[in-house]
């Protein structure tokens, strides 16, 4: 039974579908979330003890750099599905992540820049967090003319798969950057092991700002991943009666 | 699993380990070469395969010493300390707003008999973030 669901979720129409009804309210609880996230960061919560006012900018910078992380690896499971079951769907989902990512990445790192100027008095380092995250943006970036590069859905759609996996090493490499090497950057704040060093009254927005602004890319997949859908499988009957 | 979706799973797989192990090895290889700064230790170390000279322009960053620091006409000095080895800096020009004795910080520049002239100055804030009424130390 699993599987019969498995198959008939996994199919491009009834995914469709699925994505077309939960699209719009997915996206405004999570819009709703972030605002509501950013608002309590921004005005609601106290200064910083050494860096007063500028740290606020860690609402912004913290989603976005997890975020830009997190859609690589599903990214890279997608890739596998595909690879393995030979899913259309995934291959579309991840296809369509890849643009979306490079924006975030540009996001954490534009955001990273700006909270540097008044904090470490440069906006731009070449230290090991920076620079594996400027990689991450230029493998999304190399991910999308991959794929555009060849005239063949089939072709561009495996190696896509397989350039993905080869490059979802880079994460666990920004992931540790901060504690193998020295860096200008700061190590965690928040890890699985240690109490977070972020005092409560900050924390909780920042956790709020984490899921909200997660689900808010996600709605935002789920969009254009029914865009993908609808170019690639154009010639089939069930998008031509749509 | 049917036998040969094992095999592509295996495939795809090793896609992943083959990588890991070839950028895992470069990583091994420039160990080192990758870190930002040097921490005084090293500096004073003088470890040939660091290739730190009085001619090569390097970064040096760790703690700035409790009451090291002192304002001379234009010239700033203080010390930088990794708890182990102290190095004096001597510095002239703008500090990031952060500078603050006890705190991280990394600064670019040569060393020259035994002091430091630094060109740039960076703050290193660490991980930890609260409001100013809990921070018993500094009170």
């Amino acid at each position: 039974m699993l599987k019969k669901f498995f198959h008939q979720f996994a199919s491009p129409k009834s995914y469709f579908r699925i994505a077309t009804k939960i699209q719009n309210p997915f996206l405004l609880i999570f819009v709703l979330l972030y605002v509501f996230a950013l608002a309590w960061g921004l005005l609601f919560t106290p200064e910083d003890y050494i860096q007063g006012n500028s740290y606020r900018i860690i609402f912004m910078h913290v989603p976005a750099s997890f975020v830009s992380q997190i859609l690589f690896l599903i990214m890279a499971f997608c890739s596998v599905i595909f690879l393995v079951w030979r899913l259309k769907l995934s291959i579309y989902v991840a296809k369509s992540i890849a643009p979306i990512g490079a924006a975030v990445t540009f996001f954490a790192l534009f955001s990273g820049s700006i909270w540097g100027i008044p904090t470490w008095g440069t906006w731009w380092q070449w230290d090991a967090r920076i620079t594996s995250t400027l990689i991450l943006l230029i493998m999304y970036l190399g991910l999308i003319s991959l794929h555009s590069s060849f005239n063949n859905y089939e072709k561009a759609d495996r190696f896509f798969a397989i350039i993905v996996l080869a490059g979802v090493i880079n994460i666990p490499i920004i992931k540790k950057s901060v504690d193998w090497w020295s860096t200008l950057h700061q190590s965690a704040s928040i890890t699985l092991t240690d109490a977070p060093s972020i005092d409560p009254l900050m924390l909780a927005p920042l956790f709020l700002s984490i899921f909200s602004f997660f689900g808010l890319i996600m709605g935002i997949v789920i969009l254009s991943s029914r865009y993908e859908i609808l170019l690639r499988e154009q010639s089939k009957s069930w998008v031509k009666s749509l | 699993m049917k036998e040969h979706r094992k095999k592509r799973l295996i495939r795809a797989l090793s896609i992943v380990l083959v990588s890991a192990l070839g950028v895992g090895t470069i990583l091994y290889a420039l160990n080192s070469n990758l870190d930002y700064f040097f921490t005084p230790s090293e500096m004073l170390m003088n470890d040939e395969s660091k290739n730190i000279s009085s001619s090569r322009r390097v970064k040096l960053g760790g703690m700035v010493k409790e009451n090291s620091f002192s304002i001379t006409g234009s010239i700033i000095s203080f010390e930088i300390t990794d708890f182990k080895e102290t190095i004096l800096v001597s510095y002239e020009g703008l500090l990031p707003d952060l500078f603050k004795e006890g705190k991280g910080i990394v600064v670019l520049g040569k060393m020259h008999n035994e002091v430091f002239y630094a060109e740039e100055v960076f703050a290193k804030h660490d991980e930890n973030y609260m409001p100013p009424n809990l921070d018993l130390d500094s009170s």
